[in-house]
């Protein structure tokens, strides 16, 4: 094995420095994050603040009050499309929404919703399958940056074009266009789609469960998190899906590593879509007496 | 000299029949990591089937979380960063696109970079942007060896020349000759 240069090895020891000060000056914990995509973040953001080094940046960090607000939105950089992956999509409105036609309320979780770009999606979803009337979509993430974005919804009407490409091949009968009106560079979704949407503040690192779901949505969220906050976070997503209830991932996400796994079945594993065993198998749950 | 322990291959247009090329003549027995990002706006999965039926050394796409296993060639999936930890494990990024690219060859070389240090040989082949230019640099900052396809016989010349322009290299040389010199490289 080579020997690290010593500049690596300081770099590594800035990290964890910057990852301390985060922690304790502002409270956001991103210890458990995977560290290739942390560092490959924090690096990014020393070039965009003209910061020397990282230890530069937690120096600003440390001092200057509202640069957190920067830090953490450089730090949760929320891309996503509509109807990202259209075959997940359409595996939704055609095995997943049956099943869940046959509750009287529907509630969905959507973790990590970034600019509510997925959220809206399902919204949709619901809309053309007569199930929004008695759904509840909690679409939630870390950033309030992120959640304000999201709530307003509006989008570069550049990306409409992909989007309604993805939104047909998800199996939708009308035109994506019948959901938005544009004004200028921008479409902005219509008021109505957020009749039943609760965008709200969950950090998946520290929050526990909040409602009762019968599908959960969480795509290219875990692959940022080691394998134990993947596996703390899957726990939290087994525990708030009633028996039965079917749970979404990212298209290359995988379970191998993550022991709660044992309590998920997979109805269709190429598309990571997965459904919350009837049978317990594995401690720790919350309702559990 | 320390000896290498991965191999990261970034190729984008006309990249495919490159590695075609490039991977029939790898030596079976390189105990090396091999990495691949390749553009290719297609299915990963079929790619890596054709090239396995080309390839010396088994070729699988890179699994989120999975080793990165020696003796081995790993081709980043579609629509993904990839990148390494230090355990030598795969990780997967939506992060936005860099060089209009995702997965982006910086990207790779970088992280390769940050967990191979001087162990790691880079090499750029053929294709029509400026992605592993960067990450070319980083492999050489850290002491790894750069190797690119001489521009003028590669497809497409402006990825190669980009890296010449910004790495500068170790080796340049047709493609033809770059298996040969990694086997070379790898196995004395």
């Amino acid at each position: 094995m080579s020997t690290p240069p010593p500049d690596t090895e300081l770099e590594q020891l800035e990290l964890d420095l910057f990852v301390e000060a985060l922690k304790r000056r502002h409270g956001h914990d991103f210890s458990q994050y995977a560290r290739a995509s942390l560092m490959r973040r924090v690096r990014q953001l020393v070039h965009d603040h003209h910061c020397s080094s990282i230890s530069a940046l937690t120096a600003q960090l440390l001092h200057e009050p509202d640069f957190v607000i920067q830090v953490v939105q450089g730090l949760s950089v929320p891309v996503s499309e509509m109807f990202r992956d259209p075959a997940v999509f359409r595996a939704l409105r055609e095995q997943v929404l049956p099943i869940l036609a046959s509750y009287p309320q529907i509630n969905i979780w959507q973790a990590g919703c970034a600019h509510g770009q997925e959220a809206y999606s399902l919204a949709i979803l619901l809309e053309e399958e007569g199930l929004y009337e008695r759904s509840h979509i909690f679409a939630t993430d870390f950033n309030p940056d992120a959640l304000q974005r999201a709530r307003e919804g509006i989008y570069p009407a550049k990306d409409a074009q992909q989007w309604s490409r993805n939104y047909l091949e998800a199996g939708g009968s009308l035109s994506l266009a019948s959901y938005y009106s544009a004004r200028y560079d921008f479409i902005r979704l219509h008021e109505r789609l957020r009749r039943n949407i609760t965008f709200a503040n969950h950090n998946l690192v520290v929050d526990k469960v909040f409602c009762e779901a019968h599908l959960v949505l969480c795509r290219n969220v875990l692959i940022y998190f080691s394998n134990p906050l993947q596996n703390r976070t899957l726990t939290l997503f087994r525990d708030s899906l009633v028996r039965g209830g079917h749970l979404c991932l990212g298209l290359r996400e995988t379970l191998d590593f993550a022991p709660v796994a044992v309590d998920f079945t997979a109805v269709d594993p190429k598309l990571r879509l997965y459904r919350r065993s009837s049978q317990p198998t594995s401690g720790n749950r919350d309702e559990s007496p | 000299m320390n000896r290498p322990e991965a191999i990261a291959i970034g190729c984008s247009m006309g990249g495919f029949d490159a590695l075609k090329i490039l991977l029939a003549a790898l030596d079976p027995r390189l105990p090396q990591v091999v990495l691949v990002c390749c553009h290719t706006a297609g299915n990963v999965e079929a790619m890596c089937e054709l090239l396995a039926s080309h390839s010396t050394l088994p070729v699988v796409e890179a699994r989120e979380r999975g080793p990165a296993s020696g003796n081995t060639v790993h081709v980043a999936p579609g629509g993904y960063h990839l990148l390494l930890e230090h355990d030598r494990h795969f990780a997967l990024s939506v992060d936005e696109r860099v060089c209009f690219s995702r997965p982006s060859i910086d990207v790779l070389f970088e992280s390769a970079a940050d967990v191979y240090h001087a162990a790691l040989i880079g090499v750029v082949l053929t294709g029509a942007n400026r992605d592993g230019a960067d990450g070319l640099v980083q492999i050489r900052s850290r002491g790894g060896i750069a190797v690119i396809q001489t521009p003028t016989s590669a497809k497409a010349a402006a990825m190669p020349q980009a890296a010449l322009d910004t790495a500068g290299t170790d080796y340049c040389l047709p493609l033809e000759e770059i298996a040969p010199l990694l086997n070379r490289l790898c196995l004395t």
